[in-house]
């Protein structure tokens, strides 16, 4: 172990300063000096000095180094998808300002922040136990997040509910490290471990069965069959804002760390029948959580069976294990955390005005808030996958790394999947462009910040789909850390 | 003279569409019946008038070839070309066409119906009728060969007899004159398919759709084509030229539509239906199938030849049943279309020889002739309908003293449609019998059934109209008026010179089939 | 002249219907007036570039290359050939047209919004020489499509129809975009490096196993939304229900981009699997021209008759396609313009005596003629177009596919003939129901048609007629189109 120096600090940048940034808003909050939505805007711009910071100073080169003993990979890839949480939490804060109980509450900007924290770690993980620390880092404060309001019996539930299945899967998860662990002969290392493994030749099927437990956390972070069924309750439950944070930066952590694990610690061809299963597992995923999105009526839980579905076309380019297919995978965790966090956007603003998040409350949106409506059309139809919104191209690229892979099998099921999903988005617009609105319907109210957070998403999803040169750049950089 | 220049090398592209150039000019016209009538008829006279010139023009001594001819890139890419040309056999149908059309117009100024529309379809018919006469290339005479169709539906279809109902299956009744446009453009469709088909075939063998190139390269075409027996195909092309052209004459047992067609048509549509539509027909046979198919045609002559006299005493038969006036000349028109069919039938079987030359003589003439008479006959029908508003012969009688001109050119015109010597029927029909009997006896001998049944439903019309006891209907009767007058006589002049003297339009028709 | 005419077509409508979308408080006056001035616009440039496209010289004109992501060999690469320059032209026309005959439509602003964006999507999947721009653009074309017809349809069937078609086509769609990576990553194979560049692709020599297994699915990823049975049964619906405008466009043009990227994408591409499938392809579309005709002449519903008519004539141009010879694709190019204009004039009419009458029931029609004249002539002769009649550019169009269809295999084209009858029988039915006979009470007080309606049927009726008599103006453009096909086919 080499001693502190300034290159691991330098590593550590952000997380310092997103430390740092917790112990200003706590004494703000605590000081009383900073009151209600203030401290929301404190973190906002916390988090955005933190990225504007941190691409300043603290960028990698493309490879990285491991830092921090190994335990941490200050790489491209880790990189990227720290600012991309960072940037996320901020995104969520703006939606989060006007509501009650939520916005004014500084235990809920600090818990946030030691999500997002926990978020990054997971990004940066670069062995087995830093691997479970992070993880569970991220997830802790989620489970309060969920349950935050404690005065609804849903909100309670959904914090509850979340809290058993995830301390479930963690604890599945870490029966299946330690036993990779003793496979590997004592490795924790991501990279030592698929030489370990090599050497010590334990029985294949052993190992397989080992992974497949370790898979079973990840399935539960990034909402992946089988470990889903928790989304729709938890998000649904949730408060909206949360719900659109656990299904875009949580999940993208989730992916964030499984892409290490699963290219660096086993990368394809090392155990058999380890890629076929994960790609029965993105089929299955995108299969099953389309087809439940169909009958919802409900918004949250469609867009919750709609992430599992993302989850599905993501896996994709994770089983694919080339650079495009890293490429793919970054570019479309970054078009869809944004585009689904404008949709939860949406929805919270509907949530405010009518008081339920049922997607009839939709109808006649476009006489009620055109602008509104816009925003809808530009965030479902980029969920969609369809062009000139973002969510277009990040489909192709999966679809793309999945055919170079030979898995055309893949991408056809994918692509089938995408036109079940394709439904029931054009559904949810035909409600609101299509019905007149009715008598009674209330008011539409967006808040500054959240017309401010949505319009800046919208026309990202259109400048991405159409100028997507730069954030596949973007995309490939952080693939180069794994596929020089 | 550029002017003159222009109009020698455009004369038949004049001639072609300064009908269709009036129709134009009429839309354009103030919406007063009158004017436009005038128009309309003033438009008709001048192909008229250029065909008259093509008349003097025309170089007789080769009358056997194409003359005027005009050719301009039309569809390149399928190599099929805007190509006109006249020979002594068109030259006779055009003037035929030109002298009819401005006659049916003037016969049409009864019409009070949207006028405009009628004047304007009537001069687009005329042509689509010259086109086919016209074209030189194959494709561009189906162009007119089809287009021809339209005007005349809607001219069965808006302005037929307005009376009447035809069921056509149970639990559906339509007008008769509705009955009679569909089953026209159906019929006539349904056998311009072959046709259709038969003419791509033509172009996909030989390239190009120019007709002289397409009999040369036609002939010569043998072993296997397109997947079939030379012969085969042959044949198969030949059948379907034959049955679209057989559908128009029309030969018997392809003749239905033609007695609704008729009879519901405005009177002025039957005239032309009757005097040139019909005459497409045999045109095609003509025109098409003799050169094309010379060795098809002569295996086949036989039936063909059957089928006319069958045409014959059938139309005859069928004319004498008739108690509706408009239908028996209808059907008198297939029995007298029949007689050009058996000419066409042994001029196919005995090619080459003299008896073909003068049967062919006689089936131009009688095509000539017909387009006479039936147009006249259709006319007086049309006449005395338009005043009693009933067709049924049985309602007519005694008008012979009543409405003597009337009388007098309805016996006239039937006289020459019987064939009475001295008129114009006769010499023709006379031509075919003499150029048929030495290559098909038998088959003639029994058309001289038809001949007699001729005379007897002729003059059971004249009998049931003009002579017996006055009906209540003769009220109404008014004889004809100097416009109606003014319409038969160019036709009574031209049956009356063809009869004494029919040497200038035979000599045109001759130097053209004899080659 | 460095002006980027092409590009300026493709992407004026959706620049007019983005401003649109994003100013809700303009009026309906200012919407429609900028609506009429965009679709003018656009309709004199495409056809400015029809005329200046040269067919001597033939081959891509009007070519812009941009790189778009180079790292993956994606450009934006447009360009028009003799095949698409008329598609263009057709575009143009049919959003012109669409914009007159809409002109007292609900809600203008969103309508035409979407319908411009949908207008963009049609330009650049018929200008696109890069694979992925033609999806991009495919896509665009579609989402539009669907609020337009769930928004303005009617009301009965539009909720089902404008899925199912929004459906289909995606399902087509994405399918031959699996076909077309595919494609793409064995070019890489034989080229060393990646590129969705069609004319590049066309060079990549795929290998024959590669093409005889990914044509069908790539061919018929298009042709679903060609209409090619037993596929086609999204397009009657989907017609139907759609307001009048779209359903021009629809019939109009988006079925036309179905068969030409059929042709652009799988038989340009794929030569030899074009060689081996379409053999049995022909047959299906051999159904589509003799069902389509007959399922037409049963109809009861004025627009369903056409719509089944559609089927019909795809048919024809999806068949000219598969003879793979001179004639069968010259037809087929004439065909998708002919039909183009045709069906939009036939919808355009429809939905003129809809909007007045409220039944498109034809037994309940009639004496049209007599209240709506100019539509009843213009019905007249788009009616005489498909039935084939000379003088209008449809047999302009079939003429050719059927000696194409007798190069191949003549049984074909004498069984496929007998849709011309049909096709002649029913529409003469139609015509004489609604617009002939009595007129029935309650349309006795019926309003004719206004100005807009008139200049967008005379328009319509000039092409039908003009190419009719003078197939010249267009024959040789597709020629050249068709010559630049034939080489690559082999010369066949």
């Amino acid at each position: 172990m080499s001693a502190l120096n300034s290159a691991m600090l330098l590593a550590l940048l952000p997380e310092l300063m997103v430390l740092a940034l917790m112990g200003l808003v706590l004494i703000a909050d605590l000081s009383g000096r900073v009151k209600g939505r203030n401290l929301g805007w404190l973190t906002i711009v916390g988090l955005v000095v933190v990225v504007l910071v941190s691409v300043s100073t603290a960028m990698p080169d493309a490879t990285g180094a491991a830092v921090w003993g190994g335990t941490l990979k200050h790489d491209a890839l880790s990189f990227v998808f720290r600012m991309l949480f960072l940037i996320a939490a901020a995104l969520t804060v703006f939606f989060v300002l006007d509501v009650p109980a939520l916005g004014d509450r500084g235990a809920f900007y600090l818990l946030l922040l030691a999500s997002v924290l926990g978020m990054m770690l997971m990004a940066m993980a670069n062995d087995l136990i830093m691997l479970f620390l992070a993880m569970e880092t991220a997830t802790i404060p989620l489970y309060v997040l969920a349950g935050f309001f404690t005065g609804r019996r849903d909100s309670v539930e959904a914090g509850f509910k979340y809290l058993l299945f995830g301390a479930l899967a963690s604890g599945f998860m870490l029966y299946g490290l330690s036993l990779l662990y003793g496979f590997s002969g004592g490795e924790v290392e991501f990279a030592a471990l698929a030489q370990g493994l090599s050497k010590t030749q334990a029985p294949t099927w052993a190992v397989l069965a080992a992974l497949m437990i370790v898979i079973a956390g990840f399935a539960f972070k990034v909402a992946a069959v089988p470990f889903h069924f928790w989304a729709p309750d938890v998000y649904q439950g949730a408060p909206t804002p949360v719900a659109a944070f656990l299904s875009t930066a949580s999940k993208a952590a989730g992916f964030a760390l499984l892409v290490r694990v699963a290219l660096v610690a086993f990368p394809s061809g090392s155990l058999p029948w380890w890629g076929a299963a994960l790609a029965a597992m993105a089929a299955a995923t995108m299969t099953l959580g389309n087809i439940l999105a169909l009958t919802q009526t409900d918004l949250k839980r469609l867009l919750a069976y709609s992430s599992i579905g993302h989850a599905g076309y993501i896996l994709m380019g994770v089983v694919a294990a080339t650079k495009l297919g890293l490429t793919a995978v970054v570019f479309y965790l970054l078009v869809y955390m944004l585009t689904n966090l404008a949709a939860f956007g949406i929805v919270a603003v509907l949530e405010r005005s009518t008081g339920s998040t049922s997607a009839a409350n939709l109808a006649g949106l476009y006489k009620r808030s055109p602008w509104l409506t816009l925003a809808t059309l530009a965030a479902f139809l980029s969920l969609a996958g369809v062009p000139p919104f973002a969510g277009f191209v990040a489909k192709v690229w999966v679809f793309m790394a999945a055919v170079e892979a030979n898995l055309a099998w893949l991408a056809v099921i994918a692509v089938l999947n995408s036109i079940v999903g394709i439904y029931y988005y054009l559904v949810v617009l035909k409600v609101a462009y299509e019905y007149d609105p009715p008598e009674d319907a209330p008011p539409i109210v967006v808040s500054r910040p959240v017309v401010w957070a949505l319009a800046a998403l919208a026309v990202f999803i259109v400048i991405a789909g159409v100028a997507f040169g730069p954030w596949f750049g973007w995309g490939k950089w952080a693939a180069a850390a794994l596929f020089p | 003279m550029r002017a003159m220049d222009f109009l020698t090398n455009h004369l038949l592209s004049l001639i072609l569409f300064t009908p269709l150039l009036g129709a134009v000019v009429l839309w354009f016209l103030p919406d007063d019946k009158k004017i436009q009538r005038w128009a309309g008829f003033l438009f008709s006279l001048v192909p008229f008038v250029l065909t008259l010139v093509l008349w003097a023009r025309f170089d007789l001594t080769r009358a056997a070839e194409f003359q005027f001819q005009e050719k301009a890139v039309w569809y390149g890419p399928i190599h099929a070309s805007y190509h006109l040309g006249v020979d002594g056999v068109a030259l006779t149908m055009v003037l035929l066409t030109t002298f009819l059309t401005p006659l049916a117009l003037l016969a049409s100024f009864s019409v009070q119906d949207r006028v405009k529309v009628y004047y304007m379809l009537f001069l687009f018919l005329e042509t689509g009728m010259l086109g086919v006469f016209l074209s030189l290339d194959l494709m561009l005479f189906f162009v007119f060969w089809e287009i021809g169709l339209v005007p005349m539906f809607f001219l069965i279809f808006q302005w037929g007899s307005p009376k009447g109902e035809r069921q056509v299956w149970p639990g559906l009744t339509v007008p008769s004159r509705v009955y009679a446009a569909f089953k026209f453009m159906i019929y006539t469709m349904a056998g311009s398919l072959g046709l259709l088909l038969a003419i791509q075939m033509l172009g996909v063998v030989t390239g190009t759709f120019d007709l002289p190139e397409v009999i040369e390269k036609w002939k010569s075409a043998s072993g296997t084509i397109l997947g079939f027996d030379a012969a085969t195909l042959k044949a198969l092309a030949f059948w379907a030229f034959t049955i679209a052209f057989a559908l128009k004459v029309p030969v018997w047992p392809f003749h239905t539509w033609l007695p609704d067609a008729h009879t519901e048509a405005p009177t002025a549509g039957s005239m032309i239906l009757a005097g040139v539509l019909l005459k497409l027909g045999a045109f095609g046979f003509l025109r098409f199938v003799l050169p094309l198919y010379p060795e098809q045609a002569k295996h086949y002559a036989g039936v063909l030849a059957f089928l006319g006299m069958m045409a014959i005493i059938f139309g005859a038969f069928a004319a004498w049943g008739q108690e509706d006036f408009k239908r028996l000349v209808a059907y008198s028109s297939v029995n007298h279309m029949g007689f050009v069919v058996l000419a066409i039938a042994a001029a196919a079987w005995a090619a080459g020889t003299e008896h073909a030359n003068i049967a062919l003589n006689g089936a131009v003439l009688q095509m000539f002739n017909h387009g006479l008479t039936a147009a006249g006959m259709f006319f007086l029908v049309g006449a005395i309908y338009e005043r009693a508003h009933t067709r049924e012969l049985k309602k007519f009688g005694g008008l012979f003293g009543h409405i003597p001109v009337y009388a007098g050119i309805l016996v006239f015109t039937s006289m020459a449609s019987l064939g009475l010597p001295g008129l114009n029927s006769f010499v023709s029909e006379f031509l075919i019998v003499r150029g048929a009997w030495p290559v098909f006896q038998l088959f003639t001998a029994l058309s001289m059934i038809g001949l007699l049944i001729t005379g007897a439903y002729i003059l059971k019309g004249i009998k049931d109209v003009l002579f017996g006891p006055l009906t209540e209907l003769a009220d109404h009767l008014t004889d004809l008026t100097t416009r109606e007058v003014l319409v038969m006589v160019p036709l009574m002049a031209l049956m009356l010179i063809l009869g004494v003297w029919p040497m200038w339009l035979l000599e045109v028709i001759n130097r053209a089939v004899g080659g | 002249m460095n002006l980027p005419l092409l590009s300026l077509i493709i992407f004026l409508p959706i620049v007019a219907g983005t401003v649109m979308l994003l100013w809700p408080s303009a009026s309906r006056d200012t919407i429609r007036r900028l609506a009429l001035v965009t679709a003018t616009i656009t309709f004199l440039l495409s056809a400015w570039l029809y005329v200046r496209y040269d067919f001597v010289a033939g081959g891509y004109q009007f070519v812009e290359k941009y790189p778009w992501l180079p790292d993956l060999g994606i450009s934006y690469h447009v360009g028009v050939d003799g095949l698409s320059a008329p598609l263009i032209l057709l575009t143009g026309v049919v959003i012109f047209t669409g914009t007159l005959v809409s002109w007292n439509i609900d809600r203008p602003r969103e309508f035409f919004g979407l319908l411009y964006i949908l207008a963009t999507g049609v330009f650049g999947v018929f200008a696109a020489l890069d694979l992925f721009t033609l999806f991009f653009m495919y896509e665009v074309a579609v989402f539009p499509m669907y609020l337009l017809i769930v928004i303005w349809g009617w009301e009965k069937t539009r909720e089902y129809a404008g899925m199912k078609l929004t459906l289909y086509l995606l399902v087509g769609s994405v399918l031959a975009l699996v076909g077309g990576l595919a494609m793409v990553f064995a070019a890489r194979e034989n080229l060393g490096y990646l590129t969705f560049d069609l004319l590049e692709l066309e060079k990549a020599g795929l290998s024959v196993g590669f093409q005889k297994f990914w044509f069908p699915i790539v061919f018929f990823g298009f042709a679903v939304l060609g209409g090619i049975f037993p596929v086609h049964n999204w397009s009657p619906d989907g017609h139907v229900a759609a307001p009048t405008a779209v359903s021009m466009f629809h019939a109009g043009v988006l079925m036309k981009l179905g068969a030409f990227a059929a042709l652009r994408v799988g038989v340009m591409l794929m030569p030899e699997g074009a060689k081996f499938h379409l053999p049995w392809i022909i047959l299906l579309t051999l159904v589509n021209v003799v069902y389509g005709a007959f399922i037409a002449s049963v109809q009861q519903d004025f627009k369903y008759v056409i719509g089944f008519s559609s089927v019909s004539h795809m048919g024809l141009v999806i068949m000219g396609i598969a003879t793979l010879n001179h004639d069968g694709l010259l037809g087929s190019g004439v065909q998708m313009f002919s039909h183009g204009v045709m069906t939009a004039l036939f919808f355009a009419v429809v939905g003129m005596v809809y909007d007045r009458t409220h039944t498109r029931h034809i037994p309940s029609l009639g004496g049209m003629m007599k209240k709506l004249p100019w539509a009843g002539v213009a019905f007249i002769i788009a009616g005489l177009t498909s039935m084939g009649m000379p003088g209008f550019s449809g047999f302009i169009a079939e003429f050719p596919i059927f000696m194409g269809v007798w190069r191949y295999k003549p049984w074909i084209a004498i069984v496929a003939a007998i849709s011309i009858v049909v096709t002649a029988s029913y529409v003469l039915r139609v015509a004489h129901k609604v617009f002939f006979g009595p007129l029935p009470e309650e349309f006795k007080d019926i309003p004719d048609i206004n100005i807009f309606d008139r200049v967008a049927l005379v328009t319509l009726v000039f092409f039908l007629v003009a190419i009719g008599v003078f197939p010249h103006i267009m024959v040789p453009w597709i020629e050249s189109g068709v010559n630049y096909v034939l080489t690559i086919l082999g010369g066949a």
